[in-house]
């Protein structure tokens, strides 16, 4: 399998080329270390924190996020989730929303005071 | 009312200079038109704010939040609210809110916090009618994440500034389809993070040297057309499309919002777009200061802390007479590549003094070279230079013994 993918450690955004041969993964065209360590990382097992929102009762809605990265391809499935869930007032920063969200080992906690 | 330090603005750069302010001993008033502390930060709900200044990665409330509790902590004025309709140059600042009415306070020292607002298709002079559903990027992150509004459903976004990535991210999140993003540039301003994770991650295309020629529609957006720019960034009307959308965000720049001293003296700078200021943050008006955005437009919100710590430092000691006005002053110019420098202007003395800087066009395999007269005080050579990215020098004092000079050498 080969990625074509864009370093993200600095502007330069160097085009890396990732190359996976089972257990054997192969960065090209980076012009440092970092982007070999995100090439690699990024190919076999990207992660992302997920930012977004749940509704208040009665109410507009408060931010929230993932307490750790999750892998990438859980992010849909966590903000369906998102999507059924109602808070009360009042909220605070770091007031679980959903504890261990569909297995993924992340909390989804409050990110603003409100009420 | 009578305040040593009046801060005009209660966002990151209003309350880090009024925290520093009232440290360095003086009684300090923050005027805030929201209902709330934190400016825009309340808004910004993405994470990756505070990297430098707080050394984790904080979402823009979180970040607001620390600051919002320090200054809690203090016995700092706070009035929400508060709309500021004038200023003059005796620092009486004249506001209006709910709870008192018309009023003024009498300061020592002023404090401009203000922040920027954002070009609209006015600004750009869009062509094509004016139906329902064209929002500029900052807008659209209000409605959706304060207020609680879902914006739009096929949404086209004109500008790859930071605020139209991350936008891009949070409507695919709410279950929009984002069509495509266009850059008249033939680079973005954005941050490549922000391009790898809110677009590359979910497929939505990035035009390069791409505009829109006409929106369409009556009463809502039904679709615009978008054609390829030539170097002279004029639309090659032979390669136009059509694209259909209900919305379009505008992420198409930044100007400080510096409406309210226009009436003022104030020296200005037609480069930032706001007041030339020296090393302390002072304008060309003594004991009146200006930090952050209504400055110059910041990338990261690190700096705007910063730079409101400076100004607060320094406004402090203006309202105690502790100024000393006696140093010799130099100026700092940009030349060659190097769009703007700031502070514009330095003192004598000892220690270190740090100048921002942004460049006009994107070097890669450069070097920055600062001059004082003939002699280089300072180089340094990066691979990459790009205008999205405010960059910063710390130079020694000592060896500034004149005008200095910032420039760029391929």
């Amino acid at each position: 399998m080969v990625k074509n993918i864009t370093c993200i450690n600095c502007p330069m955004g160097c085009a890396l080329t990732v190359e996976v041969n089972g257990d054997e993964v192969k960065v090209s065209g980076n012009t440092c270390k970092r982007g070999e360590v995100y090439g690699k990382q990024e190919v076999t097992n990207p992660k992302r924190v997920v930012t977004s929102l749940v509704r208040i009762k009665d109410g507009a809605v408060v931010s929230c996020k993932t307490n750790q990265p999750i892998n990438k391809s859980d992010i849909f499935k966590v903000l369906e989730e998102l999507r059924h869930v109602e808070v009360t007032l009042p909220v605070r920063i770091g007031d679980v929303i959903i504890k261990d969200v569909l297995g993924t080992g992340a909390d989804v906690v409050a990110t603003a005071n409100i009420g | 009312m009578k305040y040593d330090v009046c801060v005009i603005g209660g966002g990151p750069a209003g309350m880090a200079a009024a925290l520093e302010a009232r440290k360095n001993g003086s009684s300090v008033i923050i005027l805030e038109r929201d209902v709330k502390l934190g400016g825009i930060l309340n808004q910004c709900i993405h994470n990756g704010f505070g990297l430098h200044y707080f050394k984790e990665e904080l979402t823009g409330p979180e970040y607001a939040s620390r600051f919002v509790k320090m200054v809690e902590e203090t016995d700092i004025k706070v009035v929400l609210e508060a709309m500021v309709i004038g200023l003059t140059p005796d620092k009486v600042v004249t506001a209006v809110c709910p709870t008192e009415g018309v009023f003024t306070v009498e300061a020592k020292s002023v404090i401009l916090a203000m922040g920027c607002r954002e070009r609209t298709a006015g600004a750009i002079q869009m062509p094509g009618s004016r139906p329902a559903g064209i929002y500029t990027a900052g807008m659209a992150q209000r409605m959706m994440n304060i207020e609680g509004y879902r914006v739009g459903k096929k949404v086209v976004i004109l500008g790859s500034g930071d605020i139209g990535l991350i936008m891009a991210r949070r409507m695919t999140f709410e279950g929009a389809k984002v069509q495509m993003v266009l850059e008249l540039m033939p680079y973005s301003s954005g941050l490549k993070r922000n391009i790898v994770q809110c677009l590359d991650d979910f497929d939505i295309p990035l035009h390069f040297a791409h505009t829109i020629t006409r929106v369409v529609g009556k009463d809502r957006l039904e679709g615009l057309y978008y054609a390829e720019v030539g170097p002279d960034r004029k639309p090659k009307l032979e390669t136009e499309k059509f694209v259909e959308c209900d919305t379009l965000l505008l992420s198409v720049g930044l100007i400080p919002e510096n409406d309210l001293i226009s009436n003022v003296d104030i020296k200005m700078s037609p480069i930032t777009t706001g007041a030339v200021v020296d090393e302390y943050r002072q304008t060309s008006i003594p004991g009146i200061f200006s930090c952050g955005n209504v400055l110059h437009v910041h990338d990261l919100v690190d700096n705007v802390s910063a730079e409101g710590t400076i100004a607060g430092e320094y406004a402090s000691k203006y309202a105690k007479g502790e100024l000393a006005t006696s140093e010799t002053s130099y100026k700092v110019n940009a030349t060659n590549g190097v769009r703007y420098a700031l502070p514009q202007s330095v003192y004598s003395g000892e220690g270190k003094v740090k100048v921002y800087f942004r460049v006009g066009d994107v070097f890669k395999n450069a070097k920055l070279i600062v001059k004082c007269g003939d002699e280089v005080i300072y180089s340094k050579k990066k691979m990459i230079f790009t205008p999205g990215e405010m960059e910063s020098v710390e130079l020694d004092k000592s060896k500034i013994t004149g005008d200095i000079e910032l420039s760029l050498e391929k």
